[in-house]
């Protein structure tokens, strides 16, 4: 019997994903529509367009640049929320994760005057032991993993608005700027700047991320490691029949979520396109955003890269919405009900599956009935 | 009408995607007879009850009450209809008494204060017309298995059940329970109660139903009054087939102990007494040494610590002589310890993954399935997963690339005993083996382990099933709340014998 390609995960993923994608605009352009009639598909418009409101070539590709450097931050983010999801955790702490890389890299860059490799590896390292903690709580005092990482959040979040104090500017409250006191720290460019309009904000950070992405693709689906991560995640009690060690896998994942995240903070702060702010009272959404990225990309690392940019470029896109006739916070609430509904997508698919169930079910009993050779 | 139905369900036809779970079955239940439903699993048994339960709504038939056409949409329906089931597995409420139980959901009240006075009067009317014995004032926790059942089946006469449906009762009791229930059973058909009994244990249903309906893959296969039939024609009916029930097997030849267990005592999850107590026991190569007992009695816990899924709160395994009470899972595996699993969809498989990631799951670790860079060595595992395939006869819709969850339970079975034993174990455990599987699949798992005692191999069988306890064994201990009461040999003791023993009745001195 041919496989309905209906069928296959992929599909399904794709399929549920462009229907969350279109639902949410539906429902945004709506949410537009009551506040103010007259600008609501200009808006929506604006929002899809992002840099291409932009009329110059040249001013096009330079702001994709920086849509794209944006991208890197949430992707990793992403994946550090698939990794661990694929070990059945819910690394909602990927966003403290973040901030203790991000914490990390300005320190030793700003103080230290660090150069950018190191700066990296010590922001992975910061985000390894923010998620140790959790999963050293998870797997042998059996806290849930939520929990203790939303609690860890805010904790790392003053942690680094405290640590931080010390390298901001003193008129503000920014941290210092790396192009003038941090030079070191700045990624190469690998010439990628060039590439789009001399934007020195695209670095290798681009390709690293991408690099990522296809790694953890190979781990978790070719590897000895990944078979047993899964296997825990799937049916932990099967795991543990088998000989696994839960408990250590547990904290592994954690770990190296933990450090996919510090790494997309160090990735991000050490293009030198944002400061940190000590005076930041929320912490970043980066790690929240990176859920509903997980989620649209099918729980696939490669559709994942997808997911991530798309919402970044939605996101980007919504600074640009006619701020006379909406309020500035518009762009934020629709990108916010498109990235909520993104989280339906799993919803979704269990709807599908059981549609096209009902549909061969029907398909197999008409053959039954017409088997006397009288098709249409 | 000629003839005075409790209920009937004529023509009905239940579909699920890929499968007819019910085809055109038509059951007519006599008022005051009992009426037994006889299948294998999967037959469709519980798919028909879920119908007359108004869980499921069938796509064809309609369903009689006292000859008159009811709709049933959801189980407030049936139990207005005065439809009420004895579930396998007890609904309870724990920690609630007896009579509190029996009166949950329908208390009798004042004002919306509770009048348990009333309750406890007509319970213990209710209590003394049939024979219940039971202690409305007791927790369920604290009473017996036969009791809780005796307290559901009053849960259903206070609430003026006319249809009572038994779902497999006798599967937690002991022998000399059985025949107190069959006992209640007549009783309450002399009432006038119409009873459903649902099994798959013929001599049970001979002994008890006026008529017995059998259903196979999903057709019914016709009913047949009980007097005039016989054991034979109806496991032929239920199977298709002539079944052999008994296990061919050759005098068995022990060697060396190759495990053996000393003064092993395991925690309970569930109370804080302790779950197995000081139990010693060794077993052979070649001989299938089984330990029979009812539901609850340790057995599960015994088989965590061995195999290393509950830490030992004291007491020593050795296995080949050589101390493993502190050893890995991992570790025991390497050393000869197999364990086929009682619960195959907890412990036994990742639904989630394909038939031959499963199929290398305690030996992926190994040089053959792994290479030196930690990848995976997928044409390795492919063709490991094919030889198992094969001579296991695993059947599957896509070979290797089936998800195990979609695969029937047999199959499942047989991919865990076959991973389980081409391990080439020293030791092979196997809890509940043939659990809710068909009597082919049964048959060949029984075949299976009998070959490995042939050929050398210790093999320690958990069983609920006395039949499969007395056909495949070679020497059996009896447990009873986390104590050996009791060694027999197959051949020389009987199912009432053994039954005593494991009702905690009697007990002996049992040497290791």
């Amino acid at each position: 019997m041919r496989k309905n390609i209906w069928k296959t995960n992929g599909m399904q993923s794709l399929i549920a994903s462009l229907i969350c994608i279109i639902l949410g605009l539906l429902i945004g352009l709506v949410v537009l529509l009551f506040i103010n009639p007259k600008g609501a598909f200009g808006a929506i418009g604006t929002l899809l367009k992002n840099f291409m409101i932009y009329g110059k070539a040249s001013l096009r590709l330079k702001y994709f640049g920086t849509t794209l450097v944006k991208t890197v931050p949430l992707l990793l983010c992403a994946l550090s929320i698939l990794f661990s999801y694929k070990v059945g955790l819910f690394n909602i702490g990927c966003s403290g994760q973040y901030t203790a890389g991000c914490c990390a890299a300005l320190y030793a860059a700003l103080k230290w005057g660090w150069g950018w490799f190191p700066c990296i590896l010590f922001a992975i390292m910061a985000g390894a032991v923010a998620g140790a903690i959790v999963g050293v709580l998870k797997s042998y005092c059996n806290v849930n993993e939520v929990i203790s990482g939303i609690m860890l959040n805010w904790i790392i979040l003053y942690l680094t608005n405290t640590i931080l104090s010390n390298v901001k500017e003193p008129t503000s409250p920014y941290t210092y700027q790396l192009s003038q006191y941090g030079k070191n720290a700045l990624l190469p460019t690998l010439g990628l700047d060039k590439l789009f309009n001399n934007n020195a904000n695209v670095t290798m950070a681009v390709p690293i991320s991408i690099l990522i992405a296809i790694v953890i693709m190979v781990v978790l689906n070719k590897t000895k490691f990944g078979y047993e991560l899964k296997a825990t995640g799937y049916n932990k009690n099967a795991a543990k029949y088998c000989g696994m060690k839960e408990n250590r896998n547990i904290i592994l994942s954690l770990v190296i979520s933990g450090a996919i995240a510090g790494l997309g903070a160090a990735l991000y702060y050490q293009t030198g396109i944002q400061q940190w702010e000590c005076t930041t009272a929320s912490v970043p959404g980066m790690g929240f955003n990176g859920i509903a990225a997980t989620f649209l990309g099918g729980l696939n690392p490669i559709g994942t890269i997808l997911a991530s940019y798309f919402i970044q470029h939605i996101t980007l896109g919504g600074a640009y919405v006619d701020k006379t006739m909406y309020c500035s916070q518009i762009s934020d609430l629709i990108s916010a009900i498109i990235i909520y509904l993104c989280g339906f997508v799993l919803f979704l698919k269990i709807m599908m599956n059981k549609a096209i169930d009902r549909i061969e079910e029907k398909k197999a009993l008409k053959n039954e009935v017409s088997k006397e050779g009288s098709a249409k | 009408m000629a003839e005075q139905y409790a209920i009937e369900m004529l023509n009905i036809t239940k579909r699920f995607p890929g499968i007819v779970a019910n085809d055109n079955i038509t059951l007519q239940l006599r008022k005051g007879e009992i009426h037994a439903l006889l299948g294998e699993n999967g037959a469709g048994k519980s798919t028909l009850m879920s119908v007359l339960f108004g869980l499921y709504q069938p796509e064809e038939g309609v369903i009689k009450k006292d000859g008159v056409e009811v709709q049933i949409k959801d189980p407030n329906d049936a139990n207005a209809l005065g439809i009420g089931m004895v579930h396998q597995h007890f609904k309870l409420v724990e920690c609630f008494s007896v009579l509190d139980n029996i009166i949950l959901g329908v208390e009798p009240t004042n004002h919306g204060f509770l009048q348990k006075d009333i309750a406890r009067k007509k319970v213990l009317a209710l209590s003394e017309k049939y024979g219940l014995k039971v202690e409305p004032d007791a927790k369920i926790e604290d009473i017996t298995v036969g009791m809780q059942q005796r307290t559901e089946i009053l849960k259903m006469l206070y609430r003026d059940n006319e249809i009572l449906i038994f779902d497999e009762p006798t599967a937690v009791l002991t022998p000399q329970e059985i025949t107190e229930l069959m006992q209640i059973m007549k009783n309450l058909a002399a009432e006038g109660k119409s009873i459903l009994f649902i099994s798959h244990k013929l001599a049970e249903i001979m002994a008890v139903s006026d008529r017995c309906t059998v259903l196979r893959k999903g057709k019914c296969i016709g009913t047949v009054e009980t007097a005039k039939t016989n054991i034979e024609e109806l496991s032929a009916m239920m199977v298709g087939r002539n079944v052999n029930f008994h296990v061919e097997k050759k005098p068995m030849t022990p060697g060396n102990v190759v495990l053996e267990i000393d003064n092993m005592t395991v925690a309970s999850k569930i109370h804080k007494n302790n779950a197995v107590k000081n139990v010693s026991l060794k077993v052979r190569q070649g001989e299938i040494v089984c330990i029979a007992g009812i539901d609850g009695n340790g057995q599960t816990e015994f088989v965590h610590g061995l195999a290393g899924l509950d830490p030992l709160v004291s007491g020593k395994i050795f296995l080949e002589g050589k101390d493993v009470s502190k050893a890995s899972i991992r570790q025991k595996s390497i050393l000869g310890m197999s364990h086929i699993p009682e619960d195959r969809h907890k412990h036994g498989l990742v639904l989630d993954y394909t038939l031959e990631d499963n199929l290398v799951l305690q030996t992926y670790f190994t040089d053959e399935f792994t290479d030196k860079l930690g990848f995976l060595k997928r044409d390795a595992i492919r063709n490991y997963a094919e030889k198992i395939i094969e001579e296991y006869d695993v059947r599957s819709g896509q070979g290797p690339i089936t998800i195990a969850r979609s695969m029937s339970g047999g199959n499942q079975q047989k991919a865990i005993v076959g991973r389980e034993i081409e391990k080439a174990p020293e030791l092979l455990i196997a809890v509940q083996p043939t659990r809710g599987l068909d009597v082919g699949a049964i048959e060949y798992i029984h075949k299976q382990l009998v070959a490995q005692r042939d050929a050398g191999k210790a093999v320690l069988l958990v069983s609920l099933e006395l039949d499969e306890v007395l056909d495949v064994s070679d020497r059996i201990l009896v447990m009873y709340e986390g104590e050996i009461v009791g060694e027999f040999d197959p051949k020389k003791t009987t199912q009432e014998e053994l039954g005593l023993y494991m009702a905690g009745a009697k007990r002996m001195e049992v040497k290791a």
